[in-house]
């Protein structure tokens, strides 16, 4: 299988990608992760306006038979959510690097994001 | 009607990691695992058996069972087969549907309960021969569902007028389901019927027959006009060495028709739109069929019975929990097996829990089934499901939760 990993995204281990924007960073799942759940069916986000640590439990994405949760691949503050995908979430199955993006964060330490894995290195962990 | 394995092996894992990679060692393989392999077949463990949970996805196979056909690997099912003079007043005892109902080439879904009536498994009973029995049962259920029955056999007076065999190892088992089955059954499996209903042709099966055909190389196989969907189809039986003949000829002969191979997640959302049971989860040895709604598989005028007198008096006094089904209202996450049930609006405590629970792909809505005090078991009733700490609302409705629109 052949995921589609762009080279100009962060990724965490557990499948979640960053889009660095200056101090603002969007997040959603990798093309490899919607690929392996398929038919997601349902989004819940975080709140607007919440602060969230690394790695903290801050989403949940479902498909037919499974919940799962999604971790903030940095810490911040959410700035905004994508109301699109909670109300279309075939979304993410179809557009995860586009329209499917889960939310987005204003970095506390933009600098953390480097520590995230290179497209390169997240390819080899899902052994592309 | 009878399911695929069960108890501790959910398919769902409410709020784990994303991909959590599941353990899969010493796990059983069915002699179509090769075939899964090749077919992209995404494989999980369930009860103790690596099988196909998706090939393509849950949804789209579970839309070309619903419109044309699916085809799926029930291999890992386990067959008992009782034959003699005795077998008949034995099954009688042993089950709790009346087995003196079925003619030569019929077959019916039954429960074999404890003394107290609680369900040791459900299955379906098939008469192949005038002194000959086959019994389908649940893959998680083979060792304790064998040890019961041969326990009871030797406490039986007249055990030598029957034999009771395990034969879940020798045979792999099929189930085509879906409108189009019946056009191209007959293409995929030619032969002749030597036993069981009085049938020239497949397509001539009625719900619920049977017939022991000779399909020539592939050798002697049991093909049953049932299933696990709502659909109409045929399960086919056969030795283990010709279970994938079966399962390529079939896609060969159905692939004009749509036909697909299809996971047992599609299994489990097309059993649980009709409000089937799964042992597990609507069922276990604490339930009993008067509870899980199952009273119509209980003969209680056939005489005794394992479990009768429990059984009777529930029929008469009623339960103390039930198993309804349950629609979610609105656009909410799918309920999930074991979330909490809640009377709607009553702040105090949970009433009961969801059983099974998932997305329905025809509905395009949380659907699932749950047991909840008898009080608040009439359809119409609204009720809330916990997820994740908050109440959605829920409204109880008539089985089959899906009803296909007149064609």
């Amino acid at each position: 299988m052949s995921s589609k990993v762009p080279s100009e995204l962060k990724y965490a281990k557990s499948h979640e990608w960053v889009r660095i924007d200056g101090d603002i960073a969007t997040v959603g799942i990798t093309d490899h992760a919607q690929h392996e759940l398929t038919d997601v069916v349902f989004v819940e986000l975080p709140a607007v306006g919440r602060k969230l640590a690394a790695g903290e439990a801050c989403a949940v994405v479902e498909s037919v038979k499974t919940a799962s949760d999604i971790y903030s691949p940095a810490a911040g503050e959410v700035t905004a959510v994508n109301d699109k995908v909670s109300g279309s979430p075939n979304l993410v199955n179809d557009q995860p690097y586009g329209d499917g993006w889960f939310y987005k964060l204003r970095l506390s330490n933009p600098a953390e994001v480097q520590q995230l894995l290179t497209a390169a290195d997240y390819s080899k962990s899902i052994g592309g | 009607m009878a399911g695929g394995a069960g108890r501790g092996a959910m398919l769902t894992h409410p709020g784990g990691d994303l991909l959590a990679s599941r353990p899969v060692y010493m796990l059983k393989r069915t002699p179509l695992f090769a075939a899964h392999q090749r077919a992209g077949g995404k494989l999980i463990e369930f009860g103790g058996w690596e099988m196909p949970v998706q090939y393509s996805s849950i949804v789209d196979e579970h839309l070309a069972v619903r419109r044309a056909a699916g085809l799926f690997d029930i291999s890992h099912m386990g067959e008992v087969r009782l034959s003699g003079a005795g077998a008949l007043r034995f099954l009688n005892q042993l089950l709790t549907n009346d087995a003196r109902k079925l003619g030569v080439g019929q077959g019916q879904y039954t429960l074999m309960c404890n003394p107290l009536g609680g369900v040791i498994d459900d299955l379906y009973a098939y008469r192949l021969g005038e002194l000959d029995y086959l019994l389908i049962i649940n893959a998680s259920r083979i060792e304790p569902d064998v040890a019961w029955m041969e326990s009871q056999l030797a406490a039986w007076p007249d055990r030598a007028s029957l034999s009771l065999q395990n034969v879940s190892d020798s045979l792999g088992a099929v189930a085509l389901q879906g409108r189009a089955a019946r056009a191209f059954i007959d293409a995929a499996l030619p032969g002749r019927v030597t036993g069981g209903a009085a049938v020239s042709r497949l397509d001539g099966l009625a719900k619920n027959q049977v017939v022991a055909w000779d399909a020539g190389e592939l050798g002697s196989l049991i093909i049953a006009c049932t299933g696990y969907t709502g659909e109409d189809g045929f399960e086919v039986i056969a030795p283990a060495p010709s279970i994938e003949g079966v399962w390529t000829r079939i896609l060969a002969a159905g692939h004009p028709h749509c036909c697909q191979p299809a996971g047992l997640g599609a299994r489990d959302t097309l059993r649980t739109e009709m409000g089937y049971p799964l042992y597990g989860h609507e069922l276990d040895e604490q339930t009993t069929p008067i509870e899980a709604g199952l009273g119509f598989f209980v003969a209680l005028e056939k005489g005794d019975f394992i479990g009768r007198t429990p059984l009777a008096t529930q029929k008469t006094d009623g339960v103390k929990k039930k198993c309804v089904a349950f629609r979610m209202v609105g656009k909410t996450a799918p309920p999930r097996p074991q979330y909490p049930l809640w009377s709607a609006g009553a702040p105090a405590a949970p009433v009961g829990q969801v059983v099974s629970g998932t997305q329905s792909p025809s509905l395009e809505c949380g659907i699932g089934m749950g047991y909840v005090p008898p009080s608040l078991s009439a359809i119409g009733t609204p009720l809330e499901v916990e997820i994740r700490g908050r109440r959605w609302p829920a409204t109880v409705v008539k089985k089959p939760i899906y009803v296909a629109p007149p064609r």
